[in-house]
């Protein structure tokens, strides 16, 4: 790339047809920059496009009629939902009855709100204050979560993480621990939910609790089997160089595996999003998960959408800027050579 | 080869006799004495290595050499503790050892180097260990990678360099331990022609100055040639010596000497040792069973 544009700044102009044809659909080869990039870009437009089809135009799906003017029909109001079947029955009744007729817009089910309106209850969810005041404001649901989320997750990865290097590195801790961990790993976290409840009260405690118990069995095989992958010939090098023991451990396992550890993280705090959901409804429930019950509950569902796409934006861009700082940490990475 | 007229691989010149005269008064650095290997699989055990017994003195050069599946890795294993004998043991200045340690110095055929460690530090991780201070390390490490011409590269991490650059950083990871003995598994069997004659060349010139004892695995009888004093021939089933020659090549080695009488003649022994004339069933049992699949008439009827 940076060796054409040279040649071309100077003058020469590279062969075209080399290069010009993008194999889109080339096995196991990775694509340039650019189709990368539109790619990326066409994976959320997709999505979002097919969104707007089914929200803006008329004929698309549109199950529903919502009403301008009831005109004869009794209980018809002015922006009342009503089936498409329904409304085109008491249109005809009234027809019959030579009344005056209701028209209305096709529309689509309450739970389908158009991206415009999920926009502008994302923007509105941030500045105008709540409609009741039992309510909170979606930010405080989401900070209320995230600390759940966060304590949850370090305080797993502060000794599932040590037990992981353990079990990988010693069989004889491996034999001690991962049968048990094994077993616990197929109870489902949720289950502990009263249990939960009833030694740490009803507040964020047994809320962490969830999320840590859902994490930490899964942290600590995924862990130990990375430590495992290590491989073998480096820590016999090591051996001959005159490395022993806990300089084994500490200059070679750890060193060894802490980029693939790095990655195993990401993935288990993108699960630990999924055991937040169940922690939150136990005890009383709070955060986003509260927020977008409520919500429900009230109909608001331009608010469940977009504090759904909330939780997905931090999701994303945390996983970002890890992917992002991880390359920093860990310039020895291929792939990111500094040359 | 047989046609051209060689002498015998026995005959040395006076000079390169009395070297080997002189050789014999150095001190002992490694000697192996009735080494046996035998592995445990599920189809029974497996003698790997058989009543192994040989010596290499201070500042020999030694080539294992034998046919696939003799034993050499896993003698190299064993002398270098990684693996354990089933029976005899191992001297190193006449002190037995076992298990790894930083007294014999090892180069892997498959690159080894610490991914996450730039090339200064990978040269530097012996000496960390071994507790020296970070100033002292770092100014070694500078001197080793000098040696092996690599100082440009100081900074950069494995993943950037090429094939033989690598090896380079093991050697020079192995030598800034000051090891007794270097042990080289076929370091260069994983490098093109050119690379690998180089990195002989290399070796060939660290190994003339400093004070380091070789023993090195290959089973390239013209890289043994030229690089080894002596030539310890290996069998396989059961892994036993079957001889070990004295080069009669003149050291200082040049690569000129490839064509030489003595290294031909010496070639030609190994051919013999390491690829014994074939009994005639054997050979029936290998040979293809070859049919003629080209069609007649077809445009290139015959390769000759
Ligand atoms: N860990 C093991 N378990 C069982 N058998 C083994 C083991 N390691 C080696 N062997 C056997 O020991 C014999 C010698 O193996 P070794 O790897 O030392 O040979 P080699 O001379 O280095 O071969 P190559 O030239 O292919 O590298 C082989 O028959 C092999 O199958
Ligand atoms: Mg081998």
């Amino acid at each position: 790339m940076t060796a054409a544009t040279r040649k071309s700044e100077s003058g020469y102009v590279a062969p075209v047809a080399l290069q010009s044809r993008v194999a889109w659909f080339a096995v196991r080869k990775e694509l340039g920059p650019r189709p990368r990039l539109a790619l990326s870009v066409l994976s959320f437009a997709l999505p979002l496009l097919l969104w707007c089809a089914v929200s803006y135009i008329p004929w698309l799906w549109h199950p529903m009629m919502e009403i301008t003017d009831p005109g004869d029909v009794e209980y018809f109001r002015a922006g009342q939902l009503v089936e498409r079947e329904t409304f085109e029955r008491e249109a005809q009744a009234v027809v019959e009855g030579a009344g005056k007729l209701p028209t209305g817009n096709p529309a689509n089910p309450i739970y389908l709100p158009a991206p415009h309106q999920v926009a502008a209850a994302m923007y509105t969810a941030f500045t105008d204050p709540p409609q009741r005041r039992s309510e909170k404001w979606l930010h405080e649901s989401l900070g209320s979560s995230i600390q759940v989320i966060f304590w949850g997750f370090v305080l797993s990865s502060l000794i599932g993480v040590p037990l992981g290097i353990l079990c990988g590195t010693y069989d004889f801790f491996s034999r001690l621990w991962e049968p048990f961990v094994e077993f616990f790993r197929y109870l489902p976290a949720p289950a502990f939910g009263a249990l939960a409840v009833a030694i740490l009260g009803i507040h964020q405690a047994p809320k962490i609790a969830i999320v840590f118990i859902g994490t930490f069995f899964q942290q600590v095989l995924v862990v130990s089997n990375t430590t495992r992958k290590l491989d073998p010939a480096l820590l016999e090098a090591a051996q001959t160089l005159g490395a022993q023991r806990l300089s084994l451990l500490f200059r070679v396992v750890i060193p060894g595996i802490v980029t693939d550890l790095y990655r195993d993280m990401r993935i288990l705090l993108g699960w630990a999003w999924t055991y937040l959901i169940v922690a939150e409804l136990i005890g009383t429930s709070s955060g986003i998960t509260w927020f977008i019950t409520q919500q429900a509950r009230y109909k608001n569902f331009d608010n469940v959408f977009a504090a759904i796409l909330i939780i997905g934006v931090i999701g994303i861009t945390t996983d970002m800027v890890l992917a992002w700082l991880g390359r920093r940490i860990f310039p020895w990475q291929r792939g990111t050579a500094s040359a | 080869m047989q046609h051209l007229n060689l002498p015998s691989y026995l005959e040395q010149s006076d000079d390169v006799r009395d070297r080997f005269a002189r050789m014999k008064q150095r001190p002992v650095v490694l000697e192996v004495k009735n080494l046996s290997k035998e592995f445990e699989s599920r189809g029974g055990s497996v003698t790997a290595l058989h009543d192994i017994n040989f010596k290499t003195r201070q500042r020999e050069f030694i080539c294992v050499i034998g046919p696939s599946g003799c034993g050499k890795s896993t003698l190299i294993r064993i002398l270098a503790g990684l693996e354990t004998p089933t029976a005899g043991e191992m001297l190193l200045d006449g002190r037995p050892v076992s298990g790894p340690g930083p007294d014999r110095g090892m180069v892997f055929q498959g690159y080894t180097l610490f991914p996450w460690r730039t090339v200064r530090q990978n040269v530097m991780f012996g000496l960390e260990v071994a507790g020296r201070s970070r100033a002292h390390a770092e100014e070694e490490a500078r001197h080793w990678i000098d040696l092996v011409g690599l100082s440009k590269f100081e900074k950069a991490y494995p993943h950037q360099l090429s094939g033989g650059m690598k090896q380079r950083v093991a050697i020079a990871r192995a030598l800034a331990n000051q090891p007794r003995i270097l042990l080289m598994d076929e370091p260069f069997g994983a490098l093109d022609a050119q690379t690998r004659a180089r990195m002989q060349a290399y070796l060939m010139e660290i190994w003339q100055n400093i004070d380091i004892t070789v023993l090195f695995i290959t089973h390239d009888l013209d890289e043994a040639i030229y690089l080894a004093d002596r030539i310890v021939v290996l069998k396989a089933h059961p892994g036993e010596i079957s001889e070990v020659i004295e080069v009669p090549v003149p050291q200082p080695r040049q690569p000129d000497q490839f064509l030489s009488p003595e290294f031909l003649a010496t070639k030609l022994r190994l051919e013999q040792l390491i690829h014994p004339p074939v009994a005639d069933e054997e050979a029936n049992d290998d040979a293809l069973n070859m049919m003629r699949m080209v069609p007649k008439g077809s445009a290139v009827e015959s390769v000759f």
